[in-house]
């Protein structure tokens, strides 16, 4: 698939030539920022720009912290006090980097369910979606770790549920727990380890994000219609796109006013809403808090984690057929990796020839109800596991993967399409077009 | 499989998120009143003369167990917080003693030294207690009440400190105490309050209601000393932002208006 053809940076005789035949970093910059864009992106596609905002605010805040934080068991808590007290503008600082996670994980389930229901997971864009997976599996790792840090009741039996997870791994899940841990339990190593992955993590993300961006560039953005850009001429292309700079730029740009109007709201009045009143109490090994929940981010898949007990029959049959290897606790661990390894696996399960949720009227159902169904899981995962609640989280844990294995590969055989428009053009006249939405082009087509 | 066998299985950490009664699972809860405190919402803030009693209220009877090693002493001079004078905070860190690991001795305490850490070994600091009791209007009550009512910590200071309801009982050689606040109903802190136990110079009440309120108050601030600075850089910042947005939004607007202009032109093919 080749580019979408657009303008290139032409290099002035002179300096600008010298530089870029050693060094094409302007024509890169040019590129990057005039790359042609869907026009009839909607309010959607802001999310990418409020993660990359996310990540930087996240590396910002993160690196003045860590000059004043002591990662020692002895030290920690206090540090984190004596950062709120004592360092000016530190409890500010402090408490923007503790709900900017939040604002994080708000844009990046946003960004995944935007991409859910437009297909942007669809071909070409495998790449970009299995790099987005990657960076929210990251995104997860380094959060669990930073969370860690304050050295509060959270932090540490936080810490000991989540590495002993991988304890739960047949054979070999003890000694690769007591690698993580740096010890037999939660301690200074263990702390130590993670302030160091915590920092070194989000340039990792950086990393990926760049690649993220690069594939995204080189297979065009997708838009609301799920339908190409016209690409055989340029003149063609510019009838369905415009450059990056500054129709986009702007519009991200106010959106993320918009969103950081609210953050600062919360930040500035409501600080600790987020977060769990018992990481106000220092860590003690001897005390274990009457309730372990982690961040609401996690809630979903801690709900599938512990959905999967050992009288569900799934479960009894898996140790069966293993001979007892895996257990309900392996169970849940795989459950809870696997759901989003079914997501990663989006594109290849979704046989659907139609990319845009838009023009699959049974399918806005089913991605409508696993919206449902995820806000579901995140409840159950923040109620104690008795009663009737680990039942709710076992029938939002099966939807989960019945969506993905089921009713995705499904749904392409059994589903007749609406018409698609045959353009980006057509689509954006008929939304900003004299006939206002009645507009509807002659030329549309039946889904193929 | 059996019960044992299902214990077996879920690992400790798991067995731990069970269920033991928790204000979550909303059984064991006690009864939280809801005081109206002058910090509250976002344009409250702390009332210096309920600091100062709440400070003698906490000199005078919590410190007698209790710690505050969080909170170094010159911050009882914060004007948004107590604002007691300099030279009383001196006078009053003099009073208390430090070991001083450099003389191999006792000395005075500084301003700049913390409040003493707890006398009992069973004590809690409660440096941080007003925002680790948090909740009452929080994620787990009412939601976003927490913008408007606070957070609830110190409503559930003030109303463990009036919840006796006198009755004792002992266990495993323990005195607990009945209290309609504390989770679970039996607390092993003795009633510290009873009403009338400080004489105030401002001459304001010394019911029980009343101590107890001043002296959460004081704990709230002990937590959170910088209240009044993140208000107000929330006014500042919530401003900027919004006159910000509002001018990305004219721009935004003219930059694509001449795009939906021809858009508007364009015969629908």
């Amino acid at each position: 698939m080749s580019g979408i053809p657009h303008d290139h940076y032409e290099p002035a005789p002179g300096f600008q030539s010298w530089l870029h035949r050693r060094l094409p970093i302007v024509a890169l910059m040019y590129d990057t920022l005039m790359i042609p864009t869907p026009k009839n992106l909607n309010w959607m596609w802001i999310w990418g720009i409020v993660l990359t905002f996310a990540l930087v605010l996240q590396i910002a805040t993160g690196v003045v912290l860590v000059m004043h934080y002591t990662p020692h068991v002895d030290h920690a808590f206090a540090s984190v006090e004596h950062i709120m007290r004592n360092v000016n503008g530190g409890y500010m600082i402090r408490y923007v980097h503790q709900n900017g996670a939040s604002l994080f994980f708000v844009a990046v389930y946003l960004h995944i369910f935007r991409g859910l229901y437009y297909g942007s997971y669809k071909a070409p864009r495998e790449v970009t979606w299995i790099i987005g997976m990657l960076i929210y599996l990251l995104m997860m790792g380094t959060a669990f770790m930073g969370y860690v840090l304050p050295w509060g009741q959270m932090s540490f039996w936080g810490a000991t549920v989540i590495t002993g997870l991988f304890g739960a791994i047949p054979f070999v899940g003890e000694g690769i727990q007591t690698w993580l841990l740096g010890g037999p339990a939660v301690d200074n190593a263990t702390l130590n380890r993670f302030l160091s992955l915590h920092y070194l993590l989000p340039f990792v993300i950086a990393g990926l994000v760049a690649v993220h961006i690069w594939a995204f560039h080189t297979t065009g953005n997708n838009n609301p219609t799920g339908v190409e850009v016209r690409r055989t001429s340029k003149a063609e292309a510019e009838r369905d796109t415009l450059p990056f700079w500054p129709y986009f730029v702007i519009k991200d740009l106010f959106a993320l006013a918009v969103i950081l109007v609210v953050f600062w709201g919360i930040v500035s009045f409501m600080p600790n809403y987020l977060g769990h009143p018992d990481n106000y109490i220092e860590a003690n090994p001897l005390v274990t808090p009457a309730h372990i929940v982690p961040e609401w981010y996690f809630l979903p898949f801690y709900a599938i984690l512990r959905a999967f007990t050992p009288d569900v029959w799934v479960v009894q049959l898996a140790s069966l057929v293993t001979g007892g290897i895996i257990d309900a606790k392996f169970f849940g661990v795989l459950a809870m990796f696997g759901s989003i390894a079914v997501m990663a696996l989006a594109p290849w399960l979704d046989t659907s020839s139609v990319r845009s949720g838009r023009y699959r009227p049974m399918f806005k159902w089913w991605f409508w109800l696993l919206v449902v169904d995820f806000v579901v899981l995140m409840w159950a995962g923040a109620m104690p596991a008795e009663g009737i609640y680990p039942i709710i989280a076992l029938i939002g844990a099966t939807y989960w993967f019945a969506y993905f294995l089921v009713i995705l590969p499904l749904l392409g055989v059994l589903e007749k399409p609406l018409p698609q428009p045959a353009t980006i053009e057509d689509d954006f006249v008929a939304h900003y077009g004299a006939g206002h939405g009645g507009a509807k082009s002659p030329a549309a087509t039946p889904a193929e | 499989m059996t019960t044992t066998m299902r214990k077996l299985v879920l690992s400790a950490a798991l067995a731990l998120a069970l269920p033991t009664g928790t204000a979550l699972a909303a059984g064991g809860a006690g009864h939280v009143e809801d005081f109206s405190f002058s910090f509250e919402g976002p344009f409250g803030s702390y009332d210096t003369m309920q600091l100062q009693r709440g400070l003698q209220v906490y000199t005078e009877i919590c410190a007698a167990c209790h710690g505050l090693k969080q909170v170094p002493l010159r911050t009882l001079s914060d004007e948004a917080g107590p604002a007691i004078p300099e030279n009383q905070v001196r006078a009053y860190a003099a009073q208390l003693e430090i070991f001083d690991p450099e003389l191999d001795d006792f000395r005075p305490r500084v301003p700049t030294d913390h409040f003493p850490e707890s006398q009992l070994p069973n004590a809690p600091d409660l440096s941080l207690m007003a925002k680790a009791r948090a909740g009452f209007h929080g994620p787990y009550g009412l939601g976003l009440n927490q913008l408007f009512r606070g957070i609830g910590g110190p409503e559930y200071i003030a109303s463990l400190l009036i919840g006796y309801t006198g009755e004792e009982k002992e266990e495993a050689g323990t005195v607990l105490y009945e209290n309609t606040a504390f989770p679970g109903g039996w607390i092993s802190m003795a009633p510290p309050l009873y009403g009338d136990d400080v004489v105030y110079a401002d001459g304001h009440s010394t019911e029980l209601e009343h101590i107890a309120q001043d002296v959460s108050a004081f704990l709230m601030w002990a937590a959170e000393p910088k209240l009044a600075a993140r208000k107000a850089a929330g006014f500042q910042g919530v401003l900027f932002l919004s006159v910000l947005a509002v001018l990305l939004y004219l721009t935004n607007k003219r930059i694509w208006a001449p795009v939906k202009r021809r858009a508007k032109q364009t015969p629908a093919e």
